[in-house]
């Protein structure tokens, strides 16, 4: 194997699925490397889900795209040797008992280490002899995090993982997935809406928008390319001129968000800031519902 | 890295057998209710229904002093003549099966819906999600619910048809003790009784290959619909069925109706009943018994039904579509995730 294949993780070309005349996806080009932590951000239906579902080989595609040098389609049996997938919350089956499911696991993947698990699982407050149906959504999600991190896998793909838990939930499932998991073997893609939340943890960006990507930029890409120049209103016009991406009003002042505009020269308009994601994606996605 | 040597460690060998063993764990984990507890229970039910019949029998002979007493059977099977000794024992052996007959319903029904839900309710709760993240083959998904369904709700049932069978001849024992009667000889022959249990193992495989064509059908749909999995099962084959007999398309290829309802229709959802290719097998080898060979078992049960079983076309044309569906069925399992609730 070269060492291409070696470091790259996911190679999509042209990758494209319609569901009827639905376009979910429309020739998209991805190449996620190993050791990053990809955040896949995209407005409802724009075809994060169809996106990881293809990569996972859960769903048919046109076009080109292989995981860890693999066929997700037909080499699917030893994909899953290699990756793992937090697809929702609560997919765990209601009535399985935890050990029954740590016992499941370990029997099945030949890269479970029990001993992990039980560690994790010793944290929480999760009893083992408990079925799922009795655990809060919390807790579902903290056992199927032990589980999945329990798992030396080279790719986690997490689907919207902590959607509907608490701040205190959300806030230790990112901080054990960065502290207890992940490292420069392993590479992480993961959808979320909360995005503000995860922000700090991603190393790579990814937009997506009626099936296209429309940003693909590492975190300090991102940093260098982006920046918001907060102006007071008698600037306004002249800041406009220089054609920004995005313009909203705070506190009587205008912030506009350029995109690869020299610094030097918005400094002389106002303060430079640098945009948070989120503003980013509001400025990338405006339209959407339109 | 130490890394690497964390994987070495961590590494352990997951063979697909052990991978199957692990599979069908998971299938007895989440329908042992079905699989265990249904059968038990019935035994039980059926031996207090018994103790019942049969305290009341005892208090209503002593109401009326109505009294057995004397009578030795032991003593009157030793003047039996070898032919009738066989008769009361296939006599026996027809009484210990029919006992048994209320838990073979209750496995067809535990059967029948398990295999129902088996594919499609993981896709309705989304838990098919989380199989679906192991590395774990359809194909090995399938063909464990497939043995989950011919092997091992069959052995439970069959376990609790020995307990309710043994249950019954201790009730009938004391029984018979309590008027006095000592049955033990005519009851307890442990030739006899192993023989009618190795004839009972000997039925699991006939019984699973015979129920295949309603185990892949019921395996495709599962995996199949979107919805309402039991209407997808049931209702298309009766409609089929309707269908036939009023267009009399078998009519024109020299074959009545009541053909294609029995062949088809009743093979396709009723196969699962056990022993339900009985009813030819039986008659066609009781025609052929020559009274000698009446001591083999009984004549319903007899190793010459299953011989003639084993080379009717019906067997094995039936065995053939069912692992045709069962091959459907892995085809759309891998390719069906979702489902509506």
């Amino acid at each position: 194997m070269s060492t291409e294949v070696m470091g790259t993780v996911v190679q999509a070309t042209g990758l494209s699925k319609r569901y009827g005349t639905t376009i979910a996806l429309d020739n998209v080009n991805l190449d996620i490397q190993a050791g990053r932590i990809v955040g896949l951000v995209g407005p409802n239906g724009a075809g994060k889900t169809t996106a990881l579902k293809a990569i996972l080989g859960l769903t048919e595609f046109d076009g080109g795209l292989t995981v860890l040098g693999m066929d997700p389609r037909s080499q699917r049996y030893e994909l899953m040797q290699q990756v793992c997938f937090i697809a929702d919350v609560a997919v765990l089956p209601r009535w399985l008992r935890v050990n029954e499911a740590v016992d499941f696991v370990g029997g099945v993947h030949p890269r479970f280490s029990r001993e992990k698990c039980q560690a994790f699982l010793a944290r929480t407050k999760i009893k083992p002899t408990s079925r799922v149906r009795e655990l809060s959504k919390g807790m579902i999600a903290q056992l199927h995090l032990a589980l999945v991190m329990a798992i030396d896998a080279k790719l986690l793909v997490l689907d919207e993982p902590t959607l509907g838990l608490d701040i205190l939930y959300r806030k230790e499932f990112y901080q054990s997935l960065l502290n207890d998991y992940f490292d420069e073997q392993k590479t992480i893609l993961v959808t979320t809406h909360q995005i503000e939340e995860i922000e700090h943890i991603l190393t790579d960006l990814i937009f997506i928008r009626e099936g296209r990507i429309v940003l693909d930029a590492t975190m300090d890409q991102v940093a260098e390319r982006f920046v918001e120049v907060m102006v007071n209103p008698d600037k306004a016009d002249a800041t406009r001129a220089l054609k920004p991406l995005y313009e909203r009003q705070i506190f009587g002042k205008s912030i506009f968000l350029f995109d690869g505009v020299d610094r030097t020269r918005l400094a002389e308009l106002g303060e430079l800031h640098k945009p948070s994601v989120a503003d980013l994606f509001v400025a990338t996605m405006k339209g959407t519902y339109a | 890295m130490n890394t690497t040597a964390m994987n070495a460690g961590s590494t352990k060998t997951a063979t697909p057998l052990n991978t199957f063993a692990w599979l069908l764990k998971r299938e007895y984990w989440e329908y042992r209710g079905g699989f265990l507890w249904t059968p038990a229970i019935v035994a039980i039910a059926f031996l207090a229904l018994f103790l019942i019949v049969l305290a009341t029998a005892e208090l209503a002979a002593k109401q009326h002093g109505i009294n057995v007493n004397g009578i030795q059977l032991d003593m009157l099977t030793q003047n039996l003549s070898p032919e009738n000794v066989a008769k009361l024992n296939a006599g026996m052996d027809i009484a210990l099966l029919t006992i048994g007959f209320p838990i073979g319903i209750a496995l067809f029904f535990v059967v029948f819906f398990y295999l129902l839900g088996s594919l499609y309710n993981d896709r309705s709760d989304r838990s098919v999600l989380f199989w679906k993240s192991l590395p774990i083959s359809d194909s090995q998904t399938v063909l464990a619910k497939v043995v989950a369904a011919c092997v091992i709700a069959p052995v439970l049932a069959a376990l609790a048809m020995i307990a309710l069978q043994l249950g019954f001849l201790v009730l009938m024992t004391l029984f018979a003790a309590v008027n006095g009667v000592n049955a033990i000889s005519v009851l307890w022959s442990p030739l006899r009784l192993i023989r009618l249990w190795l004839m009972m193992a000997l039925l699991i495989p006939i019984n699973a290959l015979w129920a295949l064509p309603t185990i892949g059908w019921l395996l495709l749909c599962s995996s199949f619909v979107r919805s309402k999995p039991f209407l997808w099962a049931v209702l298309l084959p009766v409609i089929v069925g309707v269908i036939v007999s009023s267009a009399k398309l078998m009519q024109d290829m020299a074959l009545p109706s009541a053909w294609f309802w029995k062949h088809v229709v009743g093979r396709i959802l009723f196969s699962v009943l056990p022993g339900s290719w009985m009813d030819q097998s039986m008659f066609k080898a009781l025609e052929h018994m020559d009274s000698g060979r009446s001591d083999l078992l009984s004549p319903v049960l007899s190793l010459d039904t299953i011989q003639v079983l084993m080379v009717s076309p019906e067997l094995w044309i039936g065995a053939a579509a069912g692992a045709a569906m069962i091959a459907a069925a892995i085809y759309f399992r891998r390719r069906r995730t979702e489902a509506y609730a």
